[in-house]
């Protein structure tokens, strides 16, 4: 027990600092701080243009989904940064269990999508003078987490698929594009077609979204309550999957000598 | 006669390997066509009197813009990180010339960005397109085309004391995206914003495409947009000296 908490802390901590060995603060700052204002201010613009929605409706949209890129990226990371460093091999010949193992490498990622997100809400509302209720605060901070939480369970999905598929940043930019359209964060999803909005039932955000939208209109976190449950879900949901894949690819891996394939 | 010559079995040579990269070739179209479809959706959803024919031609250039912004920046780091960029230098042809083939090339996968977004756009939201003036039409591409190359060609230049050059390359797609035109009116953004955006090609090139195809004097526009262009590949040559020179000075081309 000691032993695994220990991979999870400790190597989960490691192998989040050593991602920093490259995202220094000339590639975070663009990335993660600036670069999601922009997509809000893009957004908030094409919806004037479009007299679409309001200004809140593209911020709390869009600051929320622009988690998904550090938590896409990251996770996908995780595996493609471990074979770029010819560390893939080391880690996945070891012992360790493997829950904690990869458990302990997502929850900085959890950590990170949520403080991009709640950044990108924060300077967002400044710039574009939209008013959140200081009581919707604390719940919309819980519904932010909960967002990056879902999305890194996605990010696990994305991580499996890194360890066949060599162009990780093209498949992360992808499902990045996927959230963009079908998750409701700029287009209301009654406008989207029908099986569009049913899909969009099983990706994350999407509850997460609305919950945020809703906390902005003044309803309590007992009114979001299932909304934000269902993100939860979707999360974990995800991360089941995107394990199972994880250990199903290390064994085909493994068996076709496929792991340092880059 | 030879230097062109050059410019065109290099920008071949360069527009094949662009082609082949799953990044370049593949991500960067597919990439901004998520965005073209959310414009699609937004202003399909909308009531404004702009109408998806005005976001169809904004998410085409919009596109085009992609394929250069992320991946200019970083064409120079790129011969670097592949160890050729001492050869490139050392080769007794202008450095310029060496790179502005790769730039152009990207800047031409930008029109199978335009193509792809227009047919998407047809087929899939039923956007008919009429090209009112065709061949100011075809010059505005060649034009977007080329004064994308020649930003891009600036970018590449400018951003190669920077290790992470990608990022910067990245940097700039939303703000241009945002500023020059492509689906917000100029009208739209706060006065001070003007100025910024006269000073990028993008907002003429994006001018030049929509006045020829929904009719309109593209001419001023096409011009103002190709000026720019010769303005920034100028710019770029002088910084290539410039950087060069201060490089071979201090031993510090490869970075490392």
């Amino acid at each position: 027990m000691i032993v695994a908490a220990r991979i999870f802390l400790v190597g989960g901590l490691t192998s989040f600092r050593a991602l920093w060995y490259w995202l220094t603060p000339w590639i975070y700052v663009p990335t993660m701080l600036i670069a999601p204002i922009f997509q809000i201010l893009l957004f908030a613009y094409i919806g004037r243009s479009a007299h679409l929605r309001s200004d809140e409706f593209y911020l709390l949209g869009n600051a929320l989904q622009y988690a998904s890129i550090p938590c896409l990226f990251a996770m996908g990371q995780m595996v493609s940064g471990e074979r770029y460093q010819e560390t893939l091999g080391a880690i996945l010949v070891s012992p360790a269990a493997r829950i904690p193992l990869f458990l302990g490498r997502s929850l900085p990622v959890i950590v990170n999508g949520a403080f991009v997100a709640a950044f990108s809400l924060a300077v967002g509302s400044l710039i574009l003078g939209v008013h959140l209720p200081a009581s919707s605060l604390p719940p919309l901070a819980l519904v932010v987490l909960v967002a990056s939480f879902s999305c890194t369970g996605l990010g696990f999905v994305n991580a499996a698929i890194s360890l066949r598929v060599r162009e990780n940043a093209v498949a992360s930019n992808a499902i990045f594009g996927f959230l963009l359209i079908f998750t409701g964060a700029n287009v209301p999803l009654d406008s989207l077609p029908g099986w569009m909005s049913t899909a969009a039932e099983g990706m994350p955000f999407t509850h997460a979204i609305a919950a945020a939208r809703k906390l902005a209109a003044g309803a309590s976190l007992g009114d979001v309550g299932g909304l934000v449950g269902a993100e939860l879900l979707v999360g974990v949901i995800y991360g089941i999957a995107g394990y199972g894949l994880l250990r199903f690819f290390e064994v085909q891996g493994r068996r076709h000598a496929t792991l340092e394939r880059s | 006669m030879s230097s062109l010559r050059f410019l065109a079995v290099s920008w071949t040579l360069q527009f094949k390997m662009i082609m082949r990269s799953p990044f370049d070739g593949i991500g960067n179209v597919v990439y901004p066509l998520f965005f073209a479809t959310v414009a699609f959706f937004v202003f399909r959803a909308g009531h404004s009197p702009r109408t998806l024919v005005y976001a169809s031609f904004g998410a085409a250039v919009m596109g085009m813009w992609s394929s250069v912004s992320t991946s200019a920046g970083s064409a120079m780091q790129r011969e670097r990180w592949w160890g050729t960029l001492e050869l490139l230098v050392a080769a007794p042809r202008h450095f310029a010339l060496v790179l502005l083939p790769a730039t152009l090339g990207l800047a031409t996968v930008g029109v199978y960005n335009l193509a792809a977004t227009l047919l998407w756009g047809r087929f899939l939201f039923g956007v008919h397109l009429r090209i009112v003036h065709p061949l100011p039409f075809a010059l505005a591409i060649v034009g977007t085309v080329l004064s994308f190359g020649g930003l891009g060609f600036l970018f590449a230049v400018s951003f190669v004391r920077w290790r992470a050059a990608w990022v910067l390359g990245n940097f700039f797609e939303y703000p241009v995206w945002l500023i020059c035109g492509f689906l917000v009116p100029l009208a739209l953004l706060p006065g001070w914003v003007h100025p910024i955006a006269w000073a990028l090609a993008p907002t003429w090139a994006m001018n030049a495409v929509r006045e020829s195809a929904l009719g309109g004097t593209p001419l001023p526009d096409l011009a103002a947009c190709l000026g720019l262009g010769l303005g920034y590949l100028v710019l770029g040559v002088l910084v290539s000296d410039r950087v060069l020179r201060a490089a071979r000075q201090r031993g510090s081309l490869a970075l490392t």
